[in-house]
């Protein structure tokens, strides 16, 4: 099926179909804020990390300038995780149905959902990316002020210097594998997931598939096509 | 040395060989320091601030002759001092003029991410570029000797050169010239190491110190800076002088190992998705087009 053809039949759904709000403007934003101080911190980490990749310095303006940015867009990630840590904790919290989700999992990643059990607001495989960059984070962070004063790790205690590099070449590689997924599932994967994330809306009947416990509940005593769109 | 790309391999139209063949000798540069007879006057410290042009920093006095803790990213030469307590429980002065020991196999320039940041000439000396630096301090963890030192100012990390400059013109380096006591010297790798050997031996012969002998640690390839010690059994007691220094192992896996792990896993993870993407494609929901409400 082609994505134009995608797009006709959302807009059908827009027409026929009802529409739910599943991330509200300030969940945009936080999303947006993270993901462009996390990609900035990619292209300049990469930069660093690979003599063939040191190009990528430039498309920022060139390696001093990416050094200085770099920790400060790295803050400015943590903090925009952390935000969203209070705004989702409790919704990414591990749940009976991810238990039996994540079991069976080879199925949604096959495309068999009809074989799935249903899932809340966000499903086991989010979760587990939520998680994955949260506790990424938080080792970035400390891992990072490291790298950021190395000089004032004293000399006797130079095990931390060696720490701080190790922990955060390996923290920075699990959420460039986790960064790759959800971009992939976000974006190209999970039809419907990219448009959720800039306007705010989703079809019930996407609801309905992806997140069924969700669906029930943000529906219980009302009927959809009554649910006005939100934003 | 400059001279060294001038220096003529093959002659055209030349009756015998090229003019100075073989007359030149090793040109790895060293310098030598015997501690034997280091008097601390801190006379190259002084040499060094006014050859590269930095003016004298606040000092710290801590009950010693020691200028300052350590060296700086504006004091590239600093006499260590170190009030050592012989066996037989009386006292020596241990002096040991700390730099950078232009190590043949330098820990900055392996764990520096800055194209060119760093270099080692062919005749060993190993300097900062600070057009190229980033002022990522990479290079402070990657030093077995702690020399690497930032200036916040210009964010470039700054250390001793060998005065490349002077050497490069024929000269020696400025703290070799203001040694009053010839504690100091400057030639090749070869006559370096000869003359520190001859006055270990010499200390151990004719002076009864048994365990004199030459630092010029292995686990770094060799330094271009030797020196020649009192007990070469205890370097550590001369400022910190590391005993067996090496590239942290950790900095040779993530320059090494590390980069291959983590580029495979990276484009693994990119091939795995694009792989994924072309077996089961995307996941559609078939939206009604009946206006009931979205049942499937």
């Amino acid at each position: 099926m082609s994505a134009s053809h995608v797009i006709s039949s959302e807009r059908a759904a827009g027409e026929g179909g009802g529409r739910i709000l599943r991330y509200t403007l300030s969940e945009r934003v936080h999303h947006w804020v993270a993901a462009f101080t996390y990609i900035y911190c990619l292209i300049t980490g990469l930069a660093f990390w690979s003599p063939y990749m040191y190009w990528l310095a430039a498309l920022v303006g060139g390696g001093p300038t990416a050094r200085f940015w770099h920790p400060w867009f790295g803050l400015a990630f943590a903090v925009s995780v952390l935000w969203m840590y209070k705004m989702w904790h409790r919704d990414m919290n591990i749940t009976d149905a991810d238990r039996r989700w994540s079991k069976a999992m080879k199925y949604y990643i096959k495309n068999e959902d009809e074989e799935l059990p249903p899932e809340g607001r966000f499903n086991y495989g989010q979760k587990l990316f939520f998680w994955v960059m949260f506790y990424g984070i938080l080792l970035l962070l400390i891992s990072g002020i490291g790298l950021w004063f190395v000089e004032s790790i004293p000399w006797s205690l130079r095990w931390l210097r060696y720490l701080a590099v190790t922990v955060h070449v390996a923290a920075a590689l699990a959420t460039i594998g986790a960064f790759i997924i959800h971009v992939y599932m976000g974006t190209a994967m999970v039809r419907g997931g990219f448009t959720s994330i800039i306007r705010g809306e989703v079809s019930t009947a996407w609801a309905k598939t992806h997140h069924r416990l969700w669906y029930d509940e943000v529906t219980k005593g009302r009927s959809p096509e009554t649910r006005s769109p939100e934003r | 040395m400059s001279q060294a790309t001038l220096a003529i391999r093959r002659i055209s139209g030349h009756a015998g060989p090229p003019p100075g063949e073989d007359v030149e000798r090793d040109y790895q540069v060293c310098k030598l320091i015997d501690t034997t007879t280091c008097i601390g006057c801190k006379a190259c410290e002084v040499a060094c601030l006014e050859w590269n042009g930095y003016s004298f920093t606040d000092t710290v006095f801590d009950n010693s002759y020691q200028t300052m803790p350590s060296t700086a990213w504006n004091y590239w030469n600093l006499i260590k001092f170190n009030e050592h307590e012989r066996e037989d429980g009386s006292i020596t002065l241990l002096m040991r003029k700390d730099q950078c020991m232009h190590c043949a196999d330098p820990g900055c320039l392996a764990a520096c991410p800055a194209d060119g940041a760093i270099v080692q000439y062919t005749n060993g000396i190993v300097d900062f570029q600070q057009q190229n630096c980033i002022g990522c301090g990479y290079c402070v963890s990657g030093c077995p000797f702690d020399i690497p030192k930032f200036n916040p100012a210009t964010k470039k990390m700054f250390k001793c050169t060998l005065c490349v400059d002077r050497v490069s013109e024929g000269l020696e380096p400025a703290c070799i010239k203001s040694c009053p006591t010839g504690c100091l010297h400057f030639g090749s790798k070869e006559d370096m190491s000869y003359l520190a050997e001859t006055r270990a031996k010499q200390l151990r012969e004719n002076y009864g110190i048994e365990k004199a002998g030459v630092y010029d640690p292995a686990g770094v390839g060799g330094t271009g800076v030797i020196y020649v010690l009192h007990d070469v059994t205890n370097p550590e007691a001369y400022g910190g002088l590391p005993k067996d220094p090496h590239i942290p192992w950790v900095v040779r896996f993530w320059k090494g190992p590390a980069k291959w792990i983590g580029n495979l896993a990276m484009l693994g993870g990119i091939l795995g998705v694009t792989l994924h993407y072309l077996r089961f494609g995307p996941k559609q929901v078939h939206e009604p087009r009946d206006g009931n409400g979205g049942q499937l």
